[in-house]
């Protein structure tokens, strides 16, 4: 052999390993996580106008104009706020996986440098959905002054702030899950008809402009509204806010929705580890 | 490897086993018989590659597209799993703990995938953070290799406003803040202007005088003999030659080319001489070459051995039909010569 092929570097073999103090991959997870609220934070403004627009005018057209012109009950604002608030963390949630799984895994590559850092591929996923999740309960917080603001008063108990945290904190989990499963299986070349194939029956009959339980008269879209988890979040949310509404139990929702939750996120992961291992 | 630990056990004759040997604990890489067949494909990609990878080894992979090079760079940067067989980088093993091959090894891939939402200072910084390199360590690398790199300028630029040149090297840098055993570079010249071609190859060999092993898979032949020590030719799956580049051109082809400038004299007809220099003796073909220059016909002449002692038969010849041998240039074959001669097609 050549002097080339026997060169060595005495050290150089576990350079990075011998010098790096440890570093565990859930520190990793959140050097990834601190990336991505870095760079939302530094485009905060943007984040809140992209959140918050489609629930206000939702807000503002079903709950204020139409209760105004006499078409809905003044009452109805006690239905539509709790929706509307799941409504956001859940789509919030969903567009944050999504889109940029998408465009990651297609178009840009960017992912890479994670899939690249040393911790296991399904936590990568997991930092998305986490990520994701916070963005929707972010939109979701931002809907109590938007809602104050423009319908004067919103349904609200203290007794049970923590159960609502808890099930905004849930249903942006959900929206996350969901995207990570259209984000990782739906091809690129898709994903416009696909949004639009799945996000609006998701926006209406996931039970945020309705309380479930009233549609026993249309037996069909009860069942229907049943599938999407987003109901269960709705409803929840409706119980722990504005408990006088006839809504779904809350612990049914709670179970209904942390099982939704389960099966999702094992799907999602399966899609996402299929997605970045060859 | 394993063997190790019983030591008492080991016969003489299993210890010289080149196999044994080869394994002691040097290779940066370490491939065993490995195989990949995608789902659905009439056949493997990788159809069994086995070789090895020194410490501080410039190594290169030089194939046609397809022939199984980003395949097998994919499975030991932990992001393609193999079928079978077995892949260790810097002693560990990419299949079985992935997580801990991906601390010791750094990937520079074919195209750009540099986080557009960063800048370039913050591209080096989040990529040192995700391997857990300290604060004020990242911040000193960061600005040590964006130096190094010719990227001080505009660390604040985004990835979208660099030249593909730049980009490559933010990914070169980028790849280096976690100090990797092994840097992998995936066709790391494609798209680069000769300039940039330079640079990166300075590069290279800096990072081979400090030690770090690189692996560099190439279609470019000038590439893979100018940068590495010791070059993979692969095509099918399957390894054909693993040589230093002057072995296997040496080894491979038996034939060598002169290149001769003729003036066939008052009267002469080139065809004539052609047909004159393909009867010598060893002499396998004769080509003619474009048009004739100012200074007369050339040829190319294919020959078996060494080239120099055709020289006199072939001024001979000439001189015999009334011309005569203006120049002579003796070819030396390359990397392409030896990929034509074991594979029967041209490189590209």
């Amino acid at each position: 052999m050549t002097s080339a092929s026997t060169t060595t570097a005495p050290g150089a073999r576990s350079r990075a390993v011998e010098d790096l103090p440890y570093w565990g991959p859930w520190r990793t997870g959140l050097a990834i996580l601190r990336r991505d609220i870095f760079v939302t934070g530094r485009e905060f403004p943007i984040f809140l106008a992209q959140v918050i627009l489609q629930p206000l005018f939702l807000l503002f057209v079903f709950g204020k104009v139409l209760t105004e012109l006499g078409y809905a009950r003044p009452g109805y604002q006690q239905v539509l706020f709790p929706g509307l608030v799941a409504l956001a963390a859940v789509l919030t949630g969903l567009q944050s996986t999504a889109l940029p799984l998408v465009i990651e895994f297609s178009y840009s590559n960017e992912i890479e440098d994670r899939l690249l850092a040393p911790l296991p591929i399904g936590a990568v996923a997991v930092e998305k959905v986490v990520f994701a999740a916070m963005r929707g309960c972010v939109a979701a917080a931002v809907m109590f002054p938007v809602g104050i603001w423009i319908l004067g008063a919103i349904p609200w108990q203290a007794s049970t702030a923590g159960a609502v945290l808890a099930m905004t904190v849930l249903g942006a989990l959900l929206g996350a899950a969901m995207g990570l499963i259209l984000g990782t299986f739906v091809p690129p070349n898709r994903i416009n008809v696909t949004f639009a194939l799945v996000l609006t029956p998701l926006i209406f009959t996931g039970s945020c402009q309705y309380p479930w339980p009233s549609l026993s008269q249309i037996r069909w879209f009860q069942v229907v509204s049943a599938l999407n988890p987003m109901t269960y979040v709705s409803e929840g949310l409706r119980g722990l806010m504005a408990p006088g509404v006839p809504h779904i139990q809350t612990w049914v929702c709670f179970v209904v929705a942390v099982a939704y939750l389960v099966v999702l996120m094992v799907v999602g992961m399966a899609g996402f580890i299929r997605r970045a291992l060859g | 490897m394993g063997r190790t630990g019983q030591q008492g056990n080991i016969r003489p004759d299993v210890a010289l086993l080149p196999d044994t040997v080869a394994l002691s604990g040097d290779a940066a890489v370490e491939v065993t018989e490995l195989v990949k067949r995608y789902p659905k494909a009439p056949k493997d990609s990788l159809a069994g590659v086995t070789f090895q990878v020194q410490r501080g080894e410039v190594f290169g992979f030089l194939g046609p597209n397809g022939a199984g090079k980003t395949t097998t760079i994919g499975i030991l940067t932990t992001r393609i799993r193999p079928s079978s067989g077995r892949a260790r980088v810097a002693g560990v093993d990419v299949v079985a703990d992935p997580v801990g091959a991906r601390r010791v090894l750094g990937v520079v891939p074919q195209q750009n995938n540099l986080d557009r939402s960063l800048s370039v200072r913050q591209n080096l910084l989040f990529h040192a953070s995700y391997h857990g390199v300290p604060r004020a360590r990242r911040r000193r690398m960061a600005d040590e290799l964006l130096d190094q790199f010719g990227l001080d300028d505009r660390p604040g630029g985004r990835p979208d406003d660099f030249s593909g040149g730049q980009i490559q090297r933010m990914m070169i840098a980028r790849a280096l803040m976690h100090a990797p055993a092994v840097l992998f570079l995936d066709e790391p010249s494609t798209g680069l202007d000769p300039a940039a071609r330079l640079f990166l190859w300075e590069k290279v060999s800096e990072l081979r005088a400090q030690g770090t092993t690189v692996v560099i898979t190439t279609h470019d032949m000038d590439e893979a003999a100018t940068l590495s020590d010791r070059v993979a030719i692969i095509d099918h799956g399957t390894l054909l030659a693993l040589d230093t580049p002057d072995a296997l051109v040496r080894g491979m082809t038996s034939v060598r080319t002169l290149d001769c400038t003729v003036d066939p004299g008052p009267g002469g007809d080139p065809a004539v001489i052609g047909n004159a220099l393909g009867s010598i003796e060893h002499v396998s073909e004769v080509e003619p070459l474009d048009e004739p220059g100012g200074n007369g016909w050339r040829f190319r002449i294919y020959v078996e051995g060494e080239a120099a002692p055709f020289v006199a038969p072939i001024a001979h010849a000439i001189g015999d039909l009334g011309g005569r041998l203006n120049d002579v240039r003796l070819g030396e074959p390359n990397l392409e010569d030896v990929f034509i001669h074991l594979t029967g097609r041209a490189l590209r």
